[in-house]
């Protein structure tokens, strides 16, 4: 037998093959988590703030000021098919910077590419700043001054000092002007709503006389007039707050000398990123990173954090669960314990198992026109007829989103509970049959307690599969912007109608539907991150449930 | 129920055992004659069952053949015979376990004192309540020792903390488990070994005071002192109860049985005391098997 006979015959090629496979899984999950690792998070990073002088084509100068989000080499007949012969041969290679220079309000574009040949040399100008703001997006520019209506407070070297102390009593005013428009209005707002949908019903009500319904709508008005008084009372303070926080004015200069009055209202965060030290960029690092997991989007999604879209995931995905596992449980008990084997159940268990590999999109049409349009429109027509025509749950929603993707993973739910029924050892059952246990005794207190690690198999493939879907979504319930959480202090407290937001789709607006591309991609790494981090987080806690429900039900006799 | 029957003869030849006249209330063990079987002596007997003519088909195969035999109440009556002759089945009928066999077809009667389990209107439940199981392999339930033992309590809806502490220890002690277990009740039942686990599933059947035990091999999976302990407690078991054994482990039968029952191919080959049996066969068929030249 020759020597390469040999070594085919002794199986190595098959150790490595199989380690080549393995290796391969894991340098593509390796990879790829990474990456969006890499990308999204260091978006977080206060990245310094450079200054050149560029020549542009036609020979003007101009100064600009932002940050490099990074380089490409071109080869020069690129750049002078472009337009620029004056700065490469054709045998060169030419470097090029994509600039966030920001100040859209000023410069349409907020992302340039410099060519560098043209670019004077590369600052970084101390007091530079930038100013995060709530409309417009970034600005890069140096202080001058700080106002408060027209006079001026400081100047020179105290401008910052007073500029960050003013911004604190600007964000807490603007804090208390968010908590008067989300709480005190809204209650308002509600209470209103109540009174509107209450005198519908009143109108609505045949059993009533005339009169009556009079009477009544009467009483609600008085109520209304009431809230009416309570809600002015409320504008005038915020009015008042407003005022307030209008007051004070930072003067800026951009990079090419213009003069700029930014109200401080409108700041979101101060930063001058090129005299932060380590620990300074640390604290503004963790602190963007704590917005954009907090906060609400601002700006089209392309600004802002990803609160309510994490919210909305986490609590569709949970009602999801809690849909599906007791149904698909109840539905695989009956198939495998009770129901008569024959070709007819053969057919049934085939279907349910071909239904995990219908296309989501296919369900996102059946949750549309079954559950939005049939049953939410028969439920607005019984329960909810004074709010009519405006639906309450005839419309895409946080129930509807739920039960669709419910439907989505059943499939997985009973396979997997099947599975696990069919594996508890017959003399277990037996055991409990001999001891004058019913059959339905025997299920309920031995067979189920034992299959329950299965189920929650079943549960975790369901959560991943649905935290991951998107399509579907899209037709029943889920939306590019819900600042309003599904859930609140108002009863019911869930609010299975409300439309929710969700980090999938999030990813999909951001990416593909900005006006403002550069802008919004690193954050569709950021999001595509906390989207798989929050999978993750949610199957490791079903998979430490089962674990333990596993060692409690440990057989070691099989 | 009145009846009276001899011996019935089988086309092969093959005798099974007594005949037996009932009074109303039970057997009346002094009435019994036996024919061609004169070792088997139960006048001293009150019986406790009475298989009368038994068939069972799996499908259209025919597992046991007119099976005729009575069980002697507070005795040990063994059934041996080669893997495969039926005597697990036949077992598994005075329980109804072969009822969760969708195939299986059975006629004739067995009579539990004198009721037939088969009939009309019988609770399976119930009647497994007077006849517990022993199976081959131990098959605790995955809960805590104390749970297993109070299961069959808590099924009749025994809730009272201090009967269902007070069964358990007397079945934990009955099955001479107590003193090995009485410190972890809590645990989980599988942490205990082969042979405890065992003796634990004999306590859980003797918790709800069933009248007959029926054992199928039950030593077959344990090593041999564990062996010896189920062996000791089946002796100590049979002052109160009924108890029926199938093994295929001969000197087992002799060990522990009063009387023994040979099978073959689904026949009740030869039934007689243990003693009988072994030391004297009747037909040619139970003296090549117990002296070893097959099965």
């Amino acid at each position: 037998m020759s020597k390469k006979q040999g070594w085919f015959k002794s199986g190595t090629p098959w150790i490595w093959l199989n380690g080549g496979a393995v290796a391969l899984s894991i340098v593509m999950v390796a990879g790829l988590l990474g990456l969006i690792a890499v990308r999204g998070l260091s978006h977080f990073w206060p990245a310094p703030i450079v200054q050149f002088d560029y020549t542009q084509r036609d020979g003007t100068q101009e100064v600009v000021m932002g940050e490099v989000v990074r380089s490409q080499t071109l080869a020069g007949t690129i750049v002078i098919d472009s337009g620029r012969p004056d700065l490469a041969e054709a045998d060169d290679l030419v470097t090029r910077f994509l600039i966030k220079r920001g100040n859209r309000d000023v410069t349409s574009r907020d992302f340039m590419w410099y060519l560098q040949p043209a670019m004077g040399e590369m600052t970084r100008p101390r007091d530079a700043i930038v100013l995060e703001r709530r409309e417009w997006g970034n600005f890069y520019g140096l202080p001058k001054a700080v106002l408060e209506g027209d006079t001026v407070v400081a100047e020179g070297e105290g401008v910052m000092a007073e500029l960050r102390s003013r911004m604190e009593r600007a964000l807490s005013i603007r804090n208390e002007i968010n908590k008067i428009e989300r709480g005190d209005i809204g209650d308002v707002n509600y209470r209103m709503e109540q009174i509107r949908l209450g005198s519908r019903r009143i109108e609505l009500n045949d059993r009533l006389s005339d009169e009556e319904k009079a009477a009544r709508v009467a009483e609600l008005e008085a109520g209304r007039q009431a809230l009416d008084d309570e809600y002015s009372v409320i504008q005038q303070r915020l009015d008042q707050l407003n005022a307030e926080a209008s007051r004070d004015t930072l003067l800026a200069l951009t990079a090419d000398g213009r003069e700029m009055r930014i109200s401080l209202r409108d700041i979101v965060r101060v930063t001058q990123p090129n005299q932060l030290s380590l620990f300074g960029k640390i604290a503004n690092y963790v602190d963007r990173f704590w917005e954009f997991m907090s906060g609400n989007p601002r700006e089209a999604n392309t600004e802002g954090g990803i609160f309510p879209a994490i919210f909305g995931t986490v609590t569709m995905v949970f009602i999801m669960s809690l849909v599906v596992t007791p149904f698909g449980v109840l539905a695989a008990i009956y198939l495998r314990e009770y129901a008569k084997q024959g070709p007819l159940l053969r057919a049934i268990r085939i279907s349910v198992y071909n239904l995990a590999g219908v296309p989501s999109i296919v369900y996102g049409v059946f949750g549309l026109g079954f559950f939005v349009y049939t049953v939410g429109g028969s439920i607005d027509q019984l329960f909810y007829p004074e709010s009519l025509p405006a639906p309450t749950f005839g419309t895409p929603g946080l129930m509807w989103a739920s039960l669709t993707l419910a439907l989505l993973t059943l499939p997985v739910v009973i396979v997997s509970t099947e599975e696990g029924l069919s594996r508890i050892p017959s003399t277990i059952r037996q055991g409990s049959l001999a001891l004058g246990a019913t059959k339905a005794e025997t299920l309920w207190r031995v067979v189920v307690p034992l299959a329950t690690p299965a189920m929650m198999t079943g549960m975790i493939l369901a959560i991943a599969r649905a935290a991951g879907e998107v399509a579907p979504l899209m037709l029943v319930g889920v939306v590019k912007l819900a600042p309003t959480l599904p859930v609140d202090s108002y009863f019911p407290f869930i609010h299975l109608d409300r439309k929710i937001m969700h980090l999938g789709f999030h990813i999909y607006d951001v990416g593909f539907q900005s006006p403002n591309a550069e802008a919004a991609r690193p954050l569709v790494y950021a999001t595509a991150l906390v989207l798989v981090g929050i999978i993750v987080v949610l199957n490791l806690t079903a998979i430490s449930i089962r674990n333990r429900l596993r060692e409690k039900y440990r057989a070691d006799s099989d | 129920m009145t009846e009276s029957r001899t011996t019935h003869s089988k086309q092969n030849g093959n005798d099974a055992m007594t005949s037996t006249e009932q009074s109303s209330h039970g057997f009346d063990a002094s009435q019994l004659r036996s024919s061609d079987a004169p070792q088997l002596n139960l006048a001293n007997e009150k019986l406790k069952m009475d298989v009368q003519h038994l068939n069972l088909f799996y499908g259209n195969d025919q597992a046991l053949k007119d099976i005729n035999l009575v069980i002697p109440e507070k005795k040990v009556t063994a059934f041996i015979g080669p893997s495969g002759c039926g005597k697990s089945t036949l077992l598994r009928c005075f329980n109804r376990m072969n009822d969760l066999v969708d195939i299986c077809r059975i006629e004739g009667k067995i009579m539990l004192d004198d009721k037939d389990i088969y009939a009309r209107g019988v609770d399976v439940a119930e009647l497994r309540r007077q006849i517990g199981m022993v199976f081959q392999k131990p098959n605790p339930f995955p809960k805590s020792i104390y749970e297993n033992v109070a299961y069959g309590l808590r099924l009749q809806g025994v809730k009272s903390k201090r009967v269902l502490d007070e069964v358990v220890e007397k079945s934990l002690r009955g099955a001479a488990l107590w003193d090995e277990v009485k410190d972890r009740l809590e645990d989980n039942a599988f942490g205990l070994s082969g042979g405890q686990q065992q003796r634990l599933v004999i306590a859980r059947a003797i918790a709800i005071e069933p009248e007959v035990i029926l054992l199928d091999e039950p030593a077959s999976a344990l090593d041999p002192i564990s062996t010896l302990k189920i062996e000791e407690l089946i002796n100590e078991l049979k002052d109160q109860y009924t108890i029926v054994i199938v093994t295929h482990n001969m000197q087992q039968a002799a060990r522990v049985s009063d009387y023994t029952a040979f099978m073959y191919m689904g026949e009740m080959v030869e039934y007689s005391d243990t003693d009988s049996l072994f030391t004297n066969p009747q037909k040619k068929r139970t003296e090549d098997y117990i002296t070893g030249r097959y099965g």
